[in-house]
């Protein structure tokens, strides 16, 4: 199966490369998936999960907040100035997050730990 | 013991517990030098794929945007400076204030009025004493600076950019360039509006040489310009500020090398001079003896 070179970088580290089949994020005009043989596209990412399904780990899912994503030449790179595999995610913490939150009616803030959320409950669900 | 000696024996002690700081000050450097370059080298995916993506953006599209596009009547500048929250670090900070009132001085040749912004308490400390006007201020993260450290300055600086009245029409970055163990050098450079001859990669090579993809952008090529610049903006200033960090504890690391070389050197001179007074006491000790002895002598073989 073809498949494209994945980059998921935040703006201290480098969180995931590797080979993939499709990558789906969201980005502003509403979700996008990205397969190999994609036309080279450059957009805005929403704060939102982003799903890579890998050719050899299985699906990865990652929250990812701000940042963009490009693809050329079978290449698809995601920047992000915070991004978080959804094992490396507190749910706890990411709970916790979101109830302040809401009690300090800070939507952005709300909206992070929310995506933190579904980040780490969707991977539960896969496996 | 004769006061003398007691004296040098006092300096000796003094001077031997100030290796001992100086000796774990350039240690606790050097340490933090190779943490502080990992942070360096960590950050240069983002910075470089950003760089090419606000390249591939500024190049393709004709999009006229207020980041991008010269103002030929400029008449505010803005200058950030970062220096050390803490001393002893030789020259670094006073390096780095003294390329920041260089450009200053040609800003103000140029007819422009000078705003500046000021990381760390060094400069805040140098700017205050001065009475010299400073717009805001950033302390408290010089030697380990993060992400959100970067937004928060970079924050204020977009907004007096894009702010209708009474902002900047330009916008300088004065930092630390890391060079190497040996080398730091002070270097200014602007980062708005951006000159896209100018625009480099990690690896020095301009970044314009590349050959660009025919993207489309989403959700239009100036919302893309508009979300990537002020992002572009953070990572050069992160940039600076990670190697304005590794710098400042190469300069610390030198400059405790040299004060404990230095208090090595004192200390032997005072021990050389503490032996030479004490012998010196001896010697006199002795003379006394004797000649209290001969004295004694003769006053007895007097009265025979």
């Amino acid at each position: 199966m073809a498949e494209l070179h994945v980059e998921l970088v935040a703006a201290d580290r480098k969180v995931w490369s590797g080979a993939a089949t499709i990558v789906v994020a969201r980005t502003a005009s509403g979700d996008t998936g990205i397969m190999p043989g994609h036309t080279p596209v450059l957009s805005v990412l929403e704060t939102g999960p982003v799903t890579i399904r890998t050719v050899s780990e299985g699906t990865i899912i990652a929250a990812v907040h701000g940042g963009f994503i490009s693809f050329a030449d079978n290449k698809l790179s995601i920047l992000a100035e915070i991004a978080e595999l959804a094992d490396e995610i507190d749910v706890a913490r990411a709970e916790r997050a979101l109830e302040n939150a809401k009690a300090d009616a800070d939507s952005h803030a709300e909206r992070r730990a929310e995506v933190r959320l579904v980040a780490a409950g969707g991977l539960k669900a896969h496996h | 013991m004769g006061a003398q000696l007691r004296v040098y024996k006092r300096r000796i002690r003094s001077v031997t517990a100030t290796k001992k700081i100086t000796k774990a000050m350039e240690m606790i450097s050097a340490s933090r030098i190779v943490k502080a370059q990992r942070a360096v080298a960590a950050s240069t995916p983002y910075a470089d794929e950003l760089t090419r993506a606000v390249t591939a953006v500024a190049t393709r599209s004709n999009a006229k945007h207020p980041l991008t596009t010269e103002n030929p009547s400029a008449s505010r500048a803005a200058v950030l400076l970062v220096t050390a929250d803490r001393g002893l670090a030789g020259g670094y900070s006073t390096n780095a204030i003294k390329q920041s009132l260089a450009l200053a001085a040609r800003l103000r040749e140029e007819g422009k009025e000078v705003v500046t912004y000021i990381v760390g308490r060094k400069g805040v400390g140098y700017y205050g004493f001065r009475n010299l006007a400073v717009a805001n201020s950033w302390t408290g993260f010089s030697d380990k600076p993060t992400y959100g450290d970067a937004k928060a300055v970079a924050a204020d600086l977009i907004e007096a950019f894009t702010a209708e009245t009474g902002g900047v029409d330009e916008l300088h970055l004065v930092s630390t360039e890391f060079v190497s163990m040996l080398t730091q050098t002070a270097v200014d450079a602007r980062l708005l509006p951006l000159k896209l001859d100018e625009v480099e990669l990690s690896d020095k090579s301009p970044a314009k040489n590349e050959i660009f993809p025919l993207y489309d952008f989403e959700p239009s090529a100036e919302g893309v310009l508009d979300a990537l610049l002020p992002r572009y903006v953070e990572s050069r200033i992160y940039n600076a500020l990670l190697q304005s960090a590794a710098s400042e504890h190469a300069a610390r690391r030198r400059a405790m090398k040299s004060a404990t070389d230095n208090a090595g050197e004192l200390i032997k001179s005072l021990t050389r001079l503490a032996n030479s007074a004490r012998q010196a006491e001896i010697t006199q000790e002795i003379s006394e003896i004797v000649g209290g002895a001969n004295a004694l002598a003769d006053a007895s073989r007097g009265s025979e």
